[in-house]
């Protein structure tokens, strides 16, 4: 059959050049091994030597024998599509997704039974918190972000993903980054920025793994066959920038020794505290909001069988979401030492907010006019069309909560922890599901998924759980708010602090069993996609006999 | 038309430097001014870097993720003034590498909480919290009573956060693991040395085990000293007015 290019070679130099880095890294990793005083280190020293030395056999093996030939079978259209490492991808974000959920339910149940704590270091909540946080963010949506971006970018551009080596790095060095994160924060290595918690050296890899990821990205751009790039590359494309910045940004530190992992951070006190939320609020802006509208414009319209609702609308929303959104970090720093001007720029664009992001929720959800009737028939659109649904009130309620006067009730309360979740089970965790149930069929060519009914169950009980969730949050986080400012007839304080804690222990529960339901769905999800990735149900396996155009 | 909207998404390298240029601006008029306006952090008396021993302790509060249920920041609020005493102003983390301000409050804020329960409480809520408050939900740390302080880098640590700004002086680093242990005995020979570096510092044994240099010893001199450097009887509220 004729294809479009020539079947993927990778070049020895490739290989050469990927075994030099890599043992340059075992190097450097036997040299912490040697020097540190941290047994933590140590041990973060280990893993590293153990993964670079994979990664050498791996390097090695691509192609071996075959004249560095890499096996791969041309789309109907003719294009070898990478699809291995966007299989890894998928089958990386469902493992992490249920760690990350599990880890949240087990803090939420330690916030209602603290015996739960056990009274061991790596057992407690202060060090458990930013593994979920991390597992949630980064190794759930991080994954779900690569598979897609890297699904979206081949299709849109009739073009095979740039490399044949940097894809699986990315991969494998992004899943590094994320059990050095995570084991690092279990033994207490951490700088206590929420969000970027990993130490310098974590950081130094995950800015490398990053700037490969951009540069597969843009080389599978500069490849493509079609003259405009689509819309939802622009959204990955603005993600991956503005992380690399702020990653950089925020992370700038001084270590004690280059043997060590502590490091001490180059700003302090308020200055410190803005870059860190200005950090704060553009990955949730740019991780978890801009690369995950990429996935809503590619794969709502895809299942949706209709087009874009507008495209003006794309342009619109997409600039001025990108400029605002930058602004947002100081509305988490309301009333506090940070100077008032700088509160009320934050304030200002805040609320600005609010329009870009409808823009991206109206646009998102017009596209299913004409196709409206499908959510009767596809729970995989129906948990799509729900997300935006969810993206809406998020972006309306973050704005609300970022007028000042509001924000004096809500902050440090549960309402902004009710608020965040709205956000991350309700449009980044549904929008990744919908993706996922997409996924699965296409690249393990299947018909259709094992079980539609399995797919309403999970979208069902999960749906549930997010209601149990937020609802339990808010009333808990008002409560708690009006607690602390709450007088008596003769002006003082009427409850202690404590008074207010005690108030909280019903809404804990409640929380904790809606997020119980949230896991028992995603445990749902991850049967379902085994069984069709395994051909079984309605999962029939796609003859692979078509013929090439 | 000299520019066509088309080239941003045609030509992906104007798309990129579309992008930052959109992204960068608002950090560079909204983070930069905060390092060279002048009234950014207050004027006051009393503000001084960590002890050795107080920075080893914040280390051990970073560690534990203390931050996440805990803020150290009053807000200019009535509820959190009267609840925690006067608002927390910029100059009183200006040596926090990196900040501790939190954003939950699961548990009560910390910003002032030195000097308010004696060593004793610390050290029995530390071992369980619902021994002195029964109805808290904060994990127990029965463990900092029992490891070593890990002193062996503390020089290192103060010499880090000269080189990001702190005014740490060479004795202060020379003398690092000295000082240490002098602010855990007054009667030592090193005191006199170490309270003429750190003036007014709360020195004893905070853990209630003279014989054993402990992370506890670390954490509770900290949060001893949390709010207390500041002089507020002198300080001029209007004339630092923002």
């Amino acid at each position: 059959m004729t294809t479009l290019d020539s079947p993927p070679t990778v070049s020895n130099m490739a290989k050469g050049s990927m075994t030099l880095f890599l043992g340059v890294g075992v190097l450097l990793a036997l040299l912490i091994v040697a020097k540190t005083t941290s047994a933590a280190m140590a041990f973060h020293g280990y893993i590293m030597i153990f993964a670079f030395t994979l990664g050498i056999v791996g390097v090695i093996n691509l192609g071996f024998g075959k004249g560095g030939r890499i096996t791969a079978e041309a789309s109907p259209a003719g294009v070898f599509y990478n699809d291995g490492v966007i299989k890894a991808c998928v089958i990386a974000a469902v493992f992490w997704g249920i760690v990350a959920f599990l880890a949240g339910d087990i803090l939420a149940w330690q916030m209602s039974y603290p015996a739960l704590d056990l009274g061991l270091p790596w057992t407690n909540f202060g060090r458990l918190r930013p593994l979920h946080t991390s597992a949630a963010i980064f190794a759930f949506g991080g994954n779900v972000l690569l598979a897609s971006s890297f699904y979206v970018v081949q299709r849109t551009s009739k073009a095979r993903l740039a490399g044949e080596i940097a894809p699986w790095f990315v991969f494998w060095g992004y899943q590094l980054f994320i059990v050095l994160a995570a084991t690092g924060y279990l033994l207490g290595i951490t700088q206590s920025r929420e969000y970027a918690e990993p130490e310098w050296y974590v950081d130094i890899w995950l800015t490398i793994v990053w700037v490969v990821y951009l540069l597969v990205f843009l080389g599978t751009l500069w490849r493509r066959r079609e003259p405009h790039i689509y819309v939802a590359n622009w959204f990955f494309l603005s993600f991956i920038i503005t992380i690399a910045m702020i990653h950089v940004v925020n992370n700038l530190a001084v270590p004690v020794s280059f043997t060590e992992p502590k490091s001490y951070s180059l700003f302090s006190g308020v200055q410190d505290a803005l870059v860190q939320w200005w950090y704060g609020h553009s990955a949730v802006g740019f991780f978890l909001t801009a690369g995950f509208l990429g996935i809503m414009y590619y794969f709502v319209p895809k299942r949706a069988q209709r087009p874009v609702y507008s495209y003006r609308l794309s342009i619109i929303h997409f600039w001025s979401l990108i400029f605002l959104y930058i602004w947002a970090g100081p509305h988490h720093l309301f009333y506090t030492a940070l100077p008032e001007w700088t509160q009320t720029l934050g304030m200002t664009f805040s609320i600005m907010l609010w329009m870009p992001s409808w823009g991206g929720m109206i646009n998102g959800l017009m596209t299913l006019n004409g196709a409206w009737d499908k959510l009767r028939t596809d729970p995989v659109l129906k948990m799509l069309a729900v997300s935006i649904a969810f993206y809406g009130m998020v972006t309306f309620e973050g704005p609300l909560m970022a007028i000042k006067a509001v924000n004096s009730l809500s902050h440090y309360t549960n309402w902004t922890i009710g608020h965040v979740h709205s956000g991350t089970l309700g449009w980044v965790s549904y929008v990744s599901f919908g993706a996922l149930y997409c996924l699965v069929p296409w690249l393990w060519k299947r018909k259709e998924l094992y079980s539609l009914k399995l797919v309403n169950m999970h979208f069902w009980i999960s749906a549930i759980g997010i209601v149990l969730y937020i609802t339990a949050m808010w009333v808990g986080g008002i409560t708690q708010g009006l607690m602390w400012r709450a007088y008596d007839n003769l002006g003082f304080l009427k409850y202690s602090f404590v008074e207010t804690v005690e108030a909280m222990h019903p809404y804990y529960i409640i929380r904790a069993v809606g997020g119980l339901l949230f896991v028992i769905g995603a445990l749902i999800m991850a049967y379902n996609l085994w069984r069709t990735a395994r051909g079984h149900g309605d999962a029939v396996p796609i003859g692979q006999a078509v013929p090439a155009e | 038309m000299l520019f066509k909207y088309e080239n941003l998404e045609k030509n992906s390298i104007i798309l990129v430097i579309g992008i930052l240029i959109v992204v960068a601006i608002g950090g560079i008029v909204e983070i930069a001014p905060l390092f060279y306006l002048e009234n950014t952090i207050e004027k006051v008396q009393g503000m001084r870097p960590y002890t050795p021993l107080e920075l080893a302790g914040r280390n051990i509060y970073v560690r534990e993720g203390c931050y996440l249920c805990h803020s150290q920041m009053i807000r200019s609020t009535r509820g959190d003034v009267e609840r925690y005493g006067h608002y927390s102003l910029a100059a009183e983390s200006m040596y926090d590498h990196p900040f501790q301000w939190g954003s939950e409050r699961t548990g009560p804020d910390l910003a002032r909480v030195g000097k308010k329960y004696s060593d004793s409480w610390h050290q029995e809520h530390m071992h369980n919290p619902r021994d002195v408050v029964p109805e808290s939900i904060m994990p127990a740390y029965p463990f900092l009573a029992k490891t070593d302080l890990d002193y062996r880098n503390i020089a290192a640590d103060l010499r880090a956060n000269k080189e990001v700004g702190v005014p740490y002086t060479a004795d202060d680093i020379k003398y690092a693991v000295a000082d240490l242990k002098a602010q855990l005995d007054p009667d030592s020979d090193g005191y006199d040395a170490f309270i003429k570096r750190y003036p007014k510092a709360q020195a004893r044994d905070f853990d209630g085990n003279p014989k054993k240099i402990s992370e506890l010893d670390a954490l509770v001199a900290y949060l001893q000293m949390l709010g207390t450097l500041v002089d507020f009887s002198i300080y001029n509220d209007a004339a630092n007015s923002r």
